[in-house]
């Protein structure tokens, strides 16, 4: 079962009222949310400003899962826009999935632009989801089950026993096959 | 509560006709049904956040238009994207669909065709504002009156 009562959301957008929007949206899901303004600011959030805090947690095994209490920060997913100034959302990702102590912090990307090979990169360099903007209920309703599956990756890490009542088969997401939300792929 | 009902007909009928004019599309609606007692302004607050946005991204895009010695169109098409996506995400279509063919005219850097429709949008912006003001204007009269804001399908 979940140890959590509140899953807390990370959201990065350069605009305001996309920002606006996608907190609402959560925060109607009964989600705990941080909205940032730019990646940095995001990975400032999290701890990553640099190569060195990560070697630091590198050493500790209690501290791999964000979803940890012990750590300082608890974000359970990162939604970011795509096309922001500076640090893209694919370059967040990117810092994301190369950090020791976030690569399991699913990450969503959110964009205005339909463009095939840029979903397809996304969705292959680890993206758990992709939406076109404008964001709708339906589509963070699809969060949960990203979240869930942290939730039980975390117990695995902990315990090593499979304790759970009733929960899912638990697998590696298959990070080769590109999933699709109504998109083609060209 | 005859006043109540009155004014929430009005607030059904002005909706309606905003839909049915193209100014606002779905995802207007979205935003509507977004706002409950936690967040009772939300919409009131997006729009002004909107409106806000569009002065200022307009103003941008007539500064680097108005440049004389040649005209930076990747810097028009930069506001011009941030419009199309605070616009699409208020569910503002007109301005939406305004945006979506000045970005072509910025691309073909076509100045004159880009003065249209920064003329354009300018246009639909405060055509959009009014109405919304009058929208908000009704919602308030609603609240005021003792009555409940209906949601529109």
């Amino acid at each position: 079962m979940a140890t959590q009562t509140q899953f807390h959301v990370l959201a990065v957008d350069d605009s305001l009222i996309d920002r606006k929007l996608i907190e609402r949206l959560l925060k109607t899901s009964s989600y705990q949310v941080t909205a940032v303004d730019s990646g940095s600011k995001a990975l400032e959030f999290l701890g990553l400003n640099g190569e060195n805090e990560d070697e630091e947690r590198n050493s500790s095994v209690e501290s791999v899962s964000a979803a940890d209490e012990d750590h300082q920060v608890g974000v359970n997913l990162i939604i970011t826009d795509y096309c922001m100034p500076g640090m893209t959302g694919y370059d967040l990702l990117r810092k994301i999935k190369q950090s020791s102590s976030f690569k399991d912090i699913p990450v969503v990307i959110m964009s205005s632009e339909n463009i095939p090979s840029r979903i397809n990169r996304c969705l292959e360099d680890g993206a758990e989801e992709f939406f076109l903007k404008p964001v709708k209920l339906s589509d963070v309703n699809k969060l949960r089950p990203h979240l869930m599956k942290g939730i039980t990756t975390k117990n695995e890490m902990q315990s090593n026993t499979n304790k759970r009542k009733g929960s899912e088969e638990i697998q590696s997401p298959d990070r080769t096959r590109p999933r699709y939300n109504e998109l083609e792929v060209v | 509560m005859d006043v109540v009902n009155q004014l929430q007909r009005q607030f059904i009928d002005y909706s309606a006709s905003l839909h049915r004019e193209g100014f606002l599309d779905d995802q207007f609606t979205q935003l509507q049904k977004l706002q409950d007692d936690n967040s009772p302004d939300f919409v009131v607050e997006v729009a002004s956040l909107f409106f806000e946005d569009c002065e200022k991204l307009i103003n941008n895009m007539a500064r680097a238009l108005e440049q004389q010695q040649g005209v930076d169109f990747k810097q028009v098409d930069a506001s011009v994207h941030q419009l199309k996506g605070s616009s699409s995400s208020i569910g503002a279509m007109r301005v939406k669909d305004v945006c979506i063919a000045f970005r072509s005219f910025c691309e073909a850097q076509n100045r004159e065709g880009c003065l249209r429709c920064l003329q354009q949008v300018t246009h639909e912006y405060s055509l959009l504002k009014n109405k919304l003001q009058t929208l908000f204007r009704l919602q308030q009269q609603i609240l005021a009156a003792g009555g409940s804001i209906p949601v529109v399908e």
